[in-house]
């Protein structure tokens, strides 16, 4: 188990480490630079900025500088924003992003989930066809399409919630909804059709034969051996909902990372594009690192491995 | 398990209508769209639809008909060119570390793995950078993501099907490696590889339209080739308070498209890949 949890963390670790080399060099070698602006700067301007931010260093003396800080938290200086390091921008919009993030993850599970047993238990019944399609819709509505949707009949059409704040619980709503809903369809209909292709199995035939309800029969002996499928899409999952929290953050003018991220790319800001893509990264690998735990919680024999 | 879904057959069928439609669209776009590409109206600006223009117009005149005709054609290069360059990349590099084996594949679904990992819209963000926002530098990126869904499908076949008889009978007979991989054992990974193809289709149009929604897909607003639908629901979404027509039909042209393409895709694997579902 020890060394599982060790052998996994070495190869975040090892991602990591590849991630932020890749992302180094493809931005050394990106065509334009951060100080190219519609007012050609004067050349000795130019050569004054490239060395207050060591950019006339060779590449990889900025490597091993670069990396140097990385290793003690240091994400370097923003181009754009002059009197503020990276590390401080992240830190103040890191947390934004993971509440809604990890609110639109509760959601997708606290929905998927019922729907889901609801579906298998009524399976190919005319609830669980309205089910299915409805999440047939929401997997290919693309959240931008949602959330400006959800904004003008919400906000708009009935007036219920207020947009463009970020203050208190009813702000989250939308955007929450918005980030969880492709999650929560493709949940729930991976966990239909596990959970229908668990109920014939002989495991479920003798639960049936000891003369189980039916409904007994699914939460305790289907649904956990149907987890494990489940469990294997959270990874990716979460690189969804980090994904789709760029565009969520942006429809509703949230003030996340996400936000920041594409304003940076935009205003090629390198540092703050390079910090931002190795805190995705370093999330995404714990969000893999605990779902491989889960893992060997749900499954024993995984364990033994 | 899953009993036959009889009513379903006709989802299908309009799908494909559908898809059919927008390939028109996109062929044919400078000879049904109703105006003439960037045409400017003063006096017609932000008009709600009506009998000479069916959609409305936006906030410089343009009739959005037109604008949505012609960005079909965004979308549907973009669909098709990555899923061609994804394809080819894919499948030929799932192929050979199937084909290998032992320590190259090892090594080949390492790589495979570490891109299967990160966020598809980051990668693609962070490429775009480096090849531009154009229609070609946004082929390429969305290529270079997309490949791994391809070469993990190829990887598995090949692995499943160098183990059957016939190729090992194939093999007996003094068959070369190169006529075993391309007679023997490609026909048998086509049906899943198409279906992955059919589905990536639907995922590039949606990351294509998203990126351009949020300003940082393709750059390039007069291009004769027509704007992106996600360029144009920026727009709208922009004058959504006032004017909800504008963002309303590239939103749909979207949606549509990417339900159409996907329930072909579930269409396609019931037909041609019943083991996977």
């Amino acid at each position: 188990m020890l060394r599982l949890l060790l052998k996994r963390c070495l190869h975040g670790l090892l991602v990591l480490w590849v991630v932020a080399t890749l992302t180094f060099l493809l931005l050394r070698i990106a065509p334009g630079g951060p100080f190219d602006s519609e007012r050609k700067l004067p050349p000795e301007v130019i050569a004054n900025l490239e060395a207050k931010y060591h950019l006339d260093e060779p590449v990889w003396q900025q490597y091993l500088r670069y990396m140097g800080g990385v290793v003690q938290g240091d994400l370097g200086p923003s181009y754009k924003y002059l009197d503020r390091g990276v590390t401080e921008i992240i830190a103040e919009t890191l947390p934004t992003s993971i509440v809604l993030g990890g609110l639109a993850m509760l959601f997708a599970v606290l929905v998927a989930f019922p729907t889901g047993l609801f579906a298998a238990y009524f399976r190919n019944s005319f609830i669980d066809r309205c089910c299915m399609a409805i999440a047939a819709l929401g997997i290919s509505l693309p959240n931008f399409v949602l959330g400006a949707l959800l904004i003008w009949a919400v906000a708009l059409q009935l007036g219920w919630l207020q947009i463009g704040r970020w203050d208190d619980w009813s702000s989250v709503i939308l955007p929450m909804i918005t980030l969880g809903a492709a999650p929560t369809a493709f949940l729930a209909s991976l966990l239909r059709s596990t959970l229908i292709e668990t109920m014939s199995e002989d495991f479920v035939r003798t639960a049936r034969a000891k003369g189980l309800k039916e409904s007994m029969v699914i939460i305790k002996h289907a649904l956990l051996h149907s987890l494990i499928p489940v469990l294997t899409v959270i990874g990716p999952l979460a690189a969804a909902l980090l994904t789709g929290s760029f565009v969520v953050e942006y429809v509703f003018a949230i003030p996340g990372m996400g936000r920041f991220f594409i304003t940076a790319v935009t205003d090629r800001d390198y540092p703050l594009i390079m910090g931002v893509t190795l805190v995705y990264t370093a999330l995404l690998v714990c969000a893999n690192l605990i779902v491989d735990l889960l893992y060997s919680f749900v499954d024993p024999r995984i364990r033994v491995e | 398990m899953d009993s036959p879904r009889k009513p379903f057959d006709l989802v299908i069928a309009l799908s494909a209508v559908f898809v059919g439609l927008v390939f028109v669209a996109a062929c044919l776009a400078p000879w049904i769209a109703p105006y003439a590409l960037g045409g400017l109206e003063e006096k017609q600006m932000l008009q709600t639809p009506s009998l000479a223009h069916w959609l409305g117009t936006d906030g410089l005149g343009r009739d959005l008909l037109t604008r949505v005709l012609y960005g079909a054609r965004v979308s549907l290069a973009v669909g098709l060119g990555t899923a061609l360059i994804s394809l080819l990349l894919g499948t030929s590099y799932g192929l050979v570390a199937g084909f290998k084996g032992g320590n190259w594949d090892h090594l080949m679904m390492r790589i495979v793995d570490i891109f299967y990992g990160l966020p598809d819209m980051l990668i693609f963000i962070l490429l775009s950078l480096l090849f531009g926002r154009n229609i070609g530098g946004l082929l390429v990126a969305l290529g270079l993501v997309s490949w791994v869904r391809f070469a993990r499908i190829a990887r598995g076949q090949v692995l499943q099907t160098k183990e059957l008889l016939f190729v090992e009978s194939a093999r007996a007979l003094g068959a070369s490696r190169g006529r075993i991989l391309l007679r023997h054992i490609m026909p048998n990974i086509v049906g899943p590889v198409i279906v992955t193809l059919t589905f990536s289709i639907p995922s590039a149009i949606l990351a294509e339209s998203t990126l351009s929604f949020i300003g940082i897909g393709i750059n390039d607003p007069y291009s004769s080739w027509g704007t992106s639908w996600g360029t144009l629901a920026q727009d709208g979404y922009r004058a959504m308070r006032s004017y909800p027509h504008m963002i309303a039909s590239p939103a749909t042209a979207i949606f549509l498209t990417i339900l159409s393409f996907n329930t072909l895709g579930n269409g396609l694997r019931d037909v041609l890949d019943p083991k996977q579902k």
